[in-house]
């Protein structure tokens, strides 16, 4: 589906994100204008420091804009009250202080807590929900366990289920993929693929795995100092948007593998 | 998600427990009465005088505050365990306790320094209780002050260590120039007791308890979300800083009121949620909550009934006492299960 301005859950328009400190702000990325459609799996790229971690905790409310707009289903994200607003973002974030000790379907039961009464009893809707996204992340047999007792990649799903049980129609997760090998990498992210597919929900992620990401994503937000490129990976592959993207000196992008090589 | 059936067995098994646990209470102490003496002192109105007086005056009372003491400052604990998601935090970390004693050594100890106002509260006999609040209060708003300013929650730990610290600097200063009379009341008060309140200052302490669990019923939903860390918690869409102010204001009428009436009890406001969390492994706050005010009640009247030595004239310190009892338990629940939940 092409994104236009009706059918878009995520719109941002002339978007300036950065850190205000008294009178100064510092402008990380400015001019920022995507558009991300239902269904759709959007990974952000760039380099570290370029502020990606900064848009997308900009988009998901954590930290307010210096100007421009956010919508999100036509609605200024500003104007959205913070109970509402957790039916419409979910967040998958790493390193965070959670109790281990927490049971995995305690732990996406959590997701619910936008739509529970006062005290956070769970509806059989909600049981089912909780059951729902355990089964869409392919890990009902862990649901008895701790959290303690999983290894990363089982975790990063977890947090996936709980985010999916918040039953968001934007889901945004900040690189799912660290502390992961190669192929938990790939699994997490094919996983990404096939929720967008099914639930309808639009996902962004940040990620240093561009290779993975070109091979897998509907679209790319290319973050570089001063420019930020929304389209396919094949479109910004034929524009030559990869090529500058690091400093020359070490990897250069190869358009005929589609992926990154170390300079020999 | 577990069955929360299991849950409710071991709750109610706890009430047991705790209801038992106050009638051994009220049936001990100096002066032995024989237990059906306790039932029917209680119960009816016809029976020896002399242990009705003290059962209805003195035990009773104690037992109350016992239950209040022990479950308000397992809960301010419990709280401030979720808040700071640190197992070493206690109802104390917030510095109300040395703002307590600052008060109080000010009123018992400054007298003699500074003469006049301090010297003439210290005749009426809520005299600490006044000096023990407002110093708690004071530290309250400084903390609650800095909580406005500050976005990151670590930041409210480390600056309620600095208040405990500083005030303890000035009560030692205090204590350096005092004499030894006026410094011995002020380790007696540092001792804490449930055994001193009427039933008028009873009354005081049950509306601050009920304020204060009342609260924390209110944010047992937050607490959940807490489980996660603040970031998750707010995008769930909980608002950080209400519930922060919510939680310690909670802690300052539990934590705050009891330290105000019972002196400073160590131990139990830090020990109770992880004894709890050994027996009834249980995060979900709904469960957590009830099961930790039954547990500090039940912990509390048996360091009261240790410390009261039943059958002697002597009453040793309950501060003491808290840790004599608690700190065994929890290294043994520890060792035994060998694994540290929180």
């Amino acid at each position: 589906m092409k994104p236009t301005p009706a059918n878009s859950v995520l719109l941002t328009e002339s978007l300036s994100i950065g850190y205000r400190k008294k009178q100064l702000e510092n402008v990380v990325a400015s001019g920022i204008d995507i558009a991300v459609a239902e269904g759709e799996l959007v990974a952000v790229i760039g380099i570290n420091g370029v502020g990606k971690s900064t848009f997308l905790r900009t988009i998901s409310g954590v930290q307010s804009a210096l100007s421009g707009k956010i919508l999100l289903n036509s609605e200024d994200r500003n104007h959205i009250p913070p109970e509402k607003l957790a039916r419409m973002i979910s967040l998958v974030l790493t390193e965070q202080p959670l109790s281990k000790n927490l049971g995995v379907a305690e732990l996406v039961a959590l997701g619910r807590q936008p739509y529970t009464n006062w005290i956070g009893s769970l509806t059989a809707e909600d049981r089912k929900m909780v059951k729902k996204a355990l089964t869409l992340v392919n890990i009902e047999h862990l649901q008895d366990r701790k959290c303690y007792e999983l290894s990363d990649g089982q975790l990063q799903k977890v947090l996936i289920a709980r985010a999916l049980a918040q039953n968001t129609p934007v889901m945004i997760l900040d690189e799912p993929t660290s502390h992961l090998d190669m192929y938990h990498q790939a699994q997490v992210l094919k996983l990404l693929k096939e929720l967008s597919l099914s639930t309808g929900k639009a996902i962004i992620f940040a990620t240093h795995e561009i290779n993975l990401a070109l091979q897998l994503c509907d679209k790319i937000i290319l973050m570089k100092p001063g420019e930020i490129l929304q389209d396919s990976p094949q479109q910004l592959i034929q524009k030559g948007a990869f090529e500058n993207i690091f400093p020359s000196d070490l990897i250069v992008f190869d358009p005929a593998t589609e992926s990154f090589r170390i300079k020999t | 998600m577990q069955s929360t059936r299991t849950y409710k067995i071991s709750l109610v098994l706890l009430l047991l427990v705790t209801v038992a646990v106050w009638f051994l209470n009220i049936s001990l102490g100096s002066v032995n009465i024989p237990f059906r003496e306790v039932l029917t002192s209680i119960f009816s109105e016809n029976s020896n005088s002399s242990w009705q007086y003290i059962i209805m005056e003195y035990r009773i009372p104690k037992a109350l505050t016992a239950v209040l003491a022990g479950s308000g400052l397992a809960v301010s604990g419990m709280l401030m365990q979720t808040m700071f998601r640190n197992p070493l935090a206690g109802p104390y970390v917030l510095g109300l306790s040395s703002g307590a004693s600052l008060g109080v050594a000010l009123v018992l100890m400054g007298a003699s320094l500074f003469g006049g106002l301090a010297g003439s509260i210290i005749f009426s006999s809520w005299g600490i209780v006044i000096a023990s609040s407002l110093g708690s209060l004071l530290v309250l708003l400084a903390v609650m002050l800095a909580s406005v300013k500050l976005k990151d929650t670590m930041a409210i730990l480390i600056i309620g260590l600095m208040f405990a610290s500083l005030s303890s600097a000035v009560v030692s200063v205090l204590a350096y120039f005092s004499p030894a009379a006026q410094l011995q009341q002020y380790v007696f008060w540092s001792y804490g007791s449930v055994g001193d309140l009427s039933w008028n200052e009873l009354g005081v302490l049950i509306i601050f308890w009920l304020l204060g669990t009342g609260i924390a019923l209110y944010s047992i939903k937050n607490l959940n979300s807490l489980l996660l860390g603040e970031q998750y918690a707010r995008s769930l869409g909980m608002n950080i800083g209400k519930n922060r102010a919510l939680l310690i204001i909670s802690t300052s009428f539990l934590a705050g009121s009891i330290t105000a009436f019972a002196g400073p009890i160590a131990f139990i406001g830090l020990a109770v949620p992880h004894l709890i969390r050994q027996v009834v492994p249980v995060n979900d706050h709904k469960i957590l909550l009830p099961a930790v005010i039954l547990g500090g009640a039940i912990l509390m009247l048996i360091c009261d009934m240790v410390a009261q030595l039943p059958g002697s004239e002597h009453t040793l310190p309950i501060n003491a006492v808290t840790s004599l009892v608690g700190a065994p338990v929890v290294i043994w629940l520890l060792v035994r299960k060998r694994k540290f939940l929180f």
